[in-house]
């Protein structure tokens, strides 16, 4: 195969990739920031967090680090409710959610951060899972485990909310609320309990982005920074409420950072993507699959 | 450093003064804190009051845009980060001093700001807010990939020999420059507030589609507000290479400018230019004290506890607690 095109290819393809892991940090926010209208900018101190908890439980435990992020789901899922509880008391109940939510959230996730290094230490973790070193290999083609296993994890736990989100009353209840709390309450539905269950898994899934970041590359309490930018541009391209353009909108800014990392070297890759959002948002504020307002 | 919060007093007095008198109360002000630093002598004191006055230029020109007009601007560190760099590029390439330096990159923010609010108009909320962020990543970009002002590696900028009368060090001159940057800001702000700017600003604040309506010409006061904002950022950044004497674009483009230009004035209170002064000074001068008495984790673990703090027990800021009172 001709070099340039097999470079492009393994470009292509590892972006996917790394879109999945993307995709498992954006899909939390997507729900409570597209959906439920919570600027949750703490959301990967959240998954830092997370990663350093599964990697100091699988030096202690040996177990795989995804199903140990599978495990601290409920965990995470009841300090996302205590959050929002907060949150809802001092915030949404009082009507200035906007500017002042924002700035909890600052302040959230700098409490997160700074508790990791002073409890912890400032130093990365790391978690191996047993397939971290394998590598299958298609033709040309380079499919490392280390990614292919939490992409198609994540992806699958997606699939999952999905499926919740349009089968179950509960997840159209949340689905709802995006759309009119009011609405809800007609039916006697508490707008509050249901947002609350659906912030919890936000930060729930943000606790599986962490297991997915820790398989693969180590992880310290500054872990998440890099992902605050990406996430929020990966759900607004997505159109905010809509997971399966969250998902698309992941992959895509995988595969464009991956391919001019590739071909131009990483220190142009984030300029890239971000001209295009910001392009994008000049263009098409309501994002790639979102409804006009 | 309280000293910078005396300009508080003037806006409490009953009768509202005019401009002229406050750009005057201003200058005194200035001068009088100039003198008060000169009597200090101290070199770390120059450091520490430049520290708390480029913050408190930062926080008051965040507030122009954030505060009256309601637009969070995420990428406040773009814009300092952008007048560090001007002083930079503009010394190195003309062999500028700093006073013509800090004009230049306020000319630069100003222009920044411009091309933003053309490209962010349509946007509203949290699109702004990302769109801004976004703004600061291809420009952090673009920077480390610039060599000719160091790339990722930052670049040195020498301290000049002969220091300017009546100044006996080079930190006091820098120093006495942030003080009148400072001052001047805090008057630009007030002068806006107090002007129908300021009131269409907060008419679009409080519903764009109405002022619209109205007849408030939101577009050109958005432009406005984006251009002063940007270039007033701009002019806070602009002696940070001075100041330590090397920049990077890591720390330059850091998250703690960022969140100190929306905590700051959150803090503070964001309806009048009183808020931005108070927070700057009250959580600049804790973090200065913790970095210098803890550590540098311990001052971000404070940041967070007092935004956290303020933003649920006093949704008004420290001024909204005393118009609450009265």
């Amino acid at each position: 195969m001709d070099p340039d095109l097999a470079l492009l290819l393994n470009g292509v393809v590892s972006g996917l990739l790394l879109g999945g892991l993307y995709a498992a940090a954006a899909a939390g926010l997507s729900l409570s920031f597209g959906m439920l209208d919570v600027v949750n900018i703490a959301h990967p101190a959240f998954m830092a967090l997370a990663g350093i908890l599964v990697a100091l439980l699988w030096a202690a435990t040996g177990l795989d680090p995804l199903i140990l992020s599978i495990l601290l789901m409920p965990a995470f899922w009841a300090l996302g409710a205590a959050l929002y509880v907060a949150y809802h008391r001092f915030f949404e109940r009082r009507g200035d959610e906007a500017i002042q939510g924002l700035a909890f959230f600052f302040g959230v996730m700098f409490i997160i951060e700074v508790g990791i290094v002073l409890t912890v230490g400032p130093e990365q973790h790391f978690a191996d899972a047993a397939y971290a070193s394998t590598t299958w290999r298609l033709g040309e083609i380079d499919l490392p485990l280390r990614m292919l296993v939490p992409a198609l994890v994540a992806l699958a736990a997606i699939g999952g909310l999905v499926l919740f989100l349009r089968r179950s009353f509960t997840g159209r209840a949340i689905a709802a609320v995006a759309q009119d709390r009011e609405a809800l309450r007609l039916l006697a539905i508490d707008p509050v309990r249901i947002k609350r269950l659906a912030f919890g898994i936000s930060i729930a899934f943000a606790a599986l982005a962490g297991g997915a970041l820790v398989v693969v590359q180590p992880v310290d309490a500054a872990s998440g920074h890099v992902f605050i930018g990406r996430i929020f541009a990966i759900v607004i391209m997505g159109g905010l409420s809509s997971l399966g353009g969250c998902v698309i909108a992941a992959l895509a800014f995988g595969v464009v950072e991956n391919v001019t990392a590739t071909f131009y070297g990483p220190s142009w890759s984030p300029a890239v993507a971000f001209g295009c959002l910001l392009l994008m948002l000049a263009v098409r504020p309501q994002g790639l699959f979102g409804r006009v307002a | 450093m309280s000293e910078a919060a005396i300009p508080a007093l003037p806006a409490a007095a009953p009768r509202r003064m005019g401009h002229g008198a406050f750009w005057l109360a201003s200058a005194a002000v200035a001068l009088l804190l100039v003198l008060a630093l000169r009597g200090f002598g101290n070199e770390y004191a120059y450091f520490a009051a430049t520290f708390v006055l480029q913050y408190v230029v930062l926080a008051t020109a965040w507030n122009i845009l954030g505060g009256y007009a309601g637009y969070v601007n995420f990428g406040a560190a773009a814009f300092f980060a952008a007048g560090a760099y001007a002083t930079v590029a503009f010394g190195k390439a003309l062999g500028l001093g700093l006073l013509p330096c800090i004009a230049l990159a306020a000319a630069t923010g100003g222009l920044m700001g411009f091309a933003t609010g053309i490209l962010t108009l349509r946007l509203r909320g949290a699109y702004f807010a990302i769109a801004t962020l976004c703004l600061s990543v291809v420009l952090q970009t673009i920077v480390v990939n610039w060599s000719y002002v160091g790339g990722s590696r930052g670049a040195y900028v020498i301290r000049p020999r002969e220091v300017p009368w009546p100044f006996d060090t080079y930190g006091g001159y820098l120093c006495a420059v942030m003080v009148v940057l400072a001052v001047a800001s805090v008057a630009i702000a007030r002068t806006i507030e107090r002007s129908r700017l300021g009131l269409g600003l907060a008419a679009l604040r409080d519903d764009e589609a109405a002022a619209e309506a109205a007849g408030v010409p939101t577009l050109r006061l958005k432009l406005v507000a984006t251009t002063v904002s940007g270039a007033l950022m701009a002019t806070a950044g602009a002696p940070l290479p001075y100041l330590n004497s090397y920049v990077e674009p890591n720390s330059a483009f850091g998250l703690a400018y960022a969140v100190n230009a929306i905590a700051m004035p959150l803090i503070g209170g964001t309806s009048s230019w009183a808020g931005p002064v108070i927070g700057a000074v009250l959580l600049a001068s804790l973090q200065q004290a913790a970095t210098v008495t803890i550590s540098s984790a311990a001052n971000l673990l404070i940041v967070g506890a007092v935004l956290v703090v303020f933003v649920c027990a006093a949704p008004h800021g420290i001024v909204g607690l005393f118009r609450g009172r009265r």
